[in-house]
């Protein structure tokens, strides 16, 4: 199982701020995880496109497509920061 | 604690004199203070909510201001960054800097508000006439902190 978390407008595009995700054996990359939640349906397609501008932490530490996903890990989805 | 994140609002006053601490090695305080505006993008404001990261948004900020001071002769820094829901006028963000000279000081402040507005995970919700919507993230914030970058050392 994985932690998985939504802020801000995908957060509430996909209804949802947090959950626990088993991962298939093949998931063991940000890249496969988001494939793995894409195919849950249309809100999700869409919401995490490919080519939407899209942020990955793994463990609080920003990631990249590449960055490898484990059992335990907290895993987050937002938009491009806009704090200050 | 050199850095918080808080819904309640902060006494620049306060803060500077706690970082100063009748230390008579200071010789410069920088500060910024980031305001609500009642207008963005041509609409009116009436409110702004600022969601955050528990736990990654103090880390990225502390590693901002330890980036900082690797760069920077600075003595100490206090950042405060408010969320939750904030009124035009309200201030959001605060920034101090103290040091021995100007300089650097000035600099800190600066590399630490670029690198905050582009790194650190804030986001920002406005109440406009039509309704509430997100902020979008600006190519001239990536801009800005893109200027302090030494490819010889940057290490993302």
């Amino acid at each position: 199982m994985v932690k998985v978390l939504y802020f801000a407008k995908l957060r509430e595009d996909l209804g949802k701020a947090a959950e626990e995700v088993a991962l298939p054996g093949d998931v063991t990359t940000v890249a496969a995880l988001r494939a793995y939640l894409m195919a849950r349906g249309a809100a999700w397609q869409t919401a995490l496109a490919q080519g939407r501008a899209l942020r990955v932490a793994v463990n609080q530490h920003v990631a990249d497509p590449a960055t490898p996903i484990r059992a335990g890990d907290e895993v987050a989805f937002f938009p491009p920061v806009t704090g200050g | 604690m050199p850095v918080r994140v808080q819904t309640g609002d902060f006494d620049i006053g306060r803060e500077i004199a706690a970082l100063r601490a009748a230390n008579p090695k200071v010789g410069a305080v920088a500060s910024f203070i980031g305001t609500v505006r009642d207008v963005n993008d041509g609409d009116a404001v009436s409110a702004l909510t600022l969601e955050h990261y528990p736990g990654m948004t103090e880390q990225a900020l502390e590693g901002i201001v330890a980036a900082a001071r690797l760069r920077w002769r600075i003595i100490d820094a206090t950042v405060i960054h408010r969320v939750g829901e904030l009124k035009p006028l309200d201030q959001i963000v605060l920034v101090v800097i103290v040091g021995e000279h100007r300089g650097d000081a000035f600099a800190a402040c600066e590399f630490i508000m670029d690198y905050l507005k582009t790194r650190a995970p804030f986001w920002k919700k406005e109440q406009t006439p039509q309704g509430g919507r997100w902020v979008e993230a600006r190519t001239s914030d990536d801009t800005a902190a893109e200027r302090w970058a030494r490819p010889e050392q940057d290490a993302a």
